[in-house]
């Protein structure tokens, strides 16, 4: 198998991923469960950063660097997730975003 | 050529497959419990790819970080799951169908871009120690980056814990914290 071909098969496999990731996101009503979708679609994003890095430009380490960001805003958007969740569970016992919806325009 | 051996280019798609099964299987099995160790086959399996594309320290920290948040992520569900254990089926969704039409449609965006594009040819060869190219970037011209990501991490613990603190000094002792006596649900709690 070429190089090519390799790279479009790990780059489709991420594509998955961010795209099973979307739906997850759009679908769930639970706030955890949303938070997952998000976690798979950045999944899909760091897989796509390594296989750049290693098909396209293994001497430069930008890619390795946008690995090291998916990470970094996966800990974030967990962290700041599940705070968000238990403020406003503690404020009005709401764990579903439909029960959320103040700002609905 | 590529430098994959042919037996790693198998790992490769097989473990690409095993991760968007368990991807899928996140959205699909009824326990909450089990969607969540889903999620982490799915991140071991891409942790399993970077080892393969010659990036251990990065998937290391990727396995490492995602056991250890998929634990936490377990304990957060039965906390405020109604169906942590998938005893009852029951759905939880919205819009289901358009959801699936736009996961659909971002997916085969990706595709159609990923299947057309001319991709260039690799520029140079892989180093011999990618964790030592990331950490000289990271403590050289990259530093940038590692600052942005130093100072969004110290505002995320702030953050979190502004956020899940539920009686804070201001709602003891006002706003200019000056009362004379806490005001405490249980009262006896000592001044400032």
């Amino acid at each position: 198998m070429t190089a090519e071909l390799v790279l479009q098969i790990v780059l489709t496999v991420a594509a998955a991923l961010v795209g099973v990731g979307v739906f997850g996101a759009l679908s769930q009503q639970s706030i955890v469960m949303i938070m997952m979708g998000f976690e798979l679609a950045l999944n899909g994003v760091l897989l796509g950063a390594a296989a750049a890095w290693y098909f396209l430009a293994p001497q430069s380490p930008d890619a390795q660097m946008v690995v090291v960001v998916a990470l970094v805003v996966m800990a974030v958007e967990m962290a700041m997730g599940f705070a968000a969740t238990i403020a406003i569970y503690r404020a009005r016992q709401v764990d579903m975003v439909d029960m959320a919806t103040d700002l609905q325009g | 050529m590529t430098e994959l051996s042919a037996w790693t280019v198998a790992a490769v798609i097989a473990l690409g497959g095993l991760s968007v099964a368990a991807g899928v299987a996140v959205f699909v099995v009824d326990s909450m419990a089990r969607a969540t160790f889903a999620l982490l086959a799915s991140f071991l399996a891409v942790a399993g790819i970077l080892v393969a594309l010659r990036l251990p320290y990065l998937a290391f920290v990727t396995a490492l970080m995602m056991t250890i948040e998929m634990a936490l992520m377990a304990v957060f569900m039965i906390m405020f799951m109604m169906n942590p254990a998938g005893l009852m089926p029951m759905t939880m969704v919205h819009n289901p169908r358009g959801s699936a039409l736009l996961g659909a449609a971002t997916f085969v965006l990706l595709t159609v871009g990923i299947w057309t594009v001319d991709w260039p040819a690799r520029g140079g060869d892989v180093p011999a120690d990618s964790t030592r190219q990331l950490g000289e970037a990271i403590m050289g011209s990259h530093m940038l980056v590692m600052l942005v990501i130093g100072v969004g991490l110290f505002a995320t613990i702030i953050a979190g814990t502004v956020l899940a603190t539920a009686r804070g000094r201001y709602d003891r002792l006002g706003a200019e914290l000056d009362a004379a006596r806490p005001d405490d649900p249980v009262p006896g709690g000592l001044p400032r």
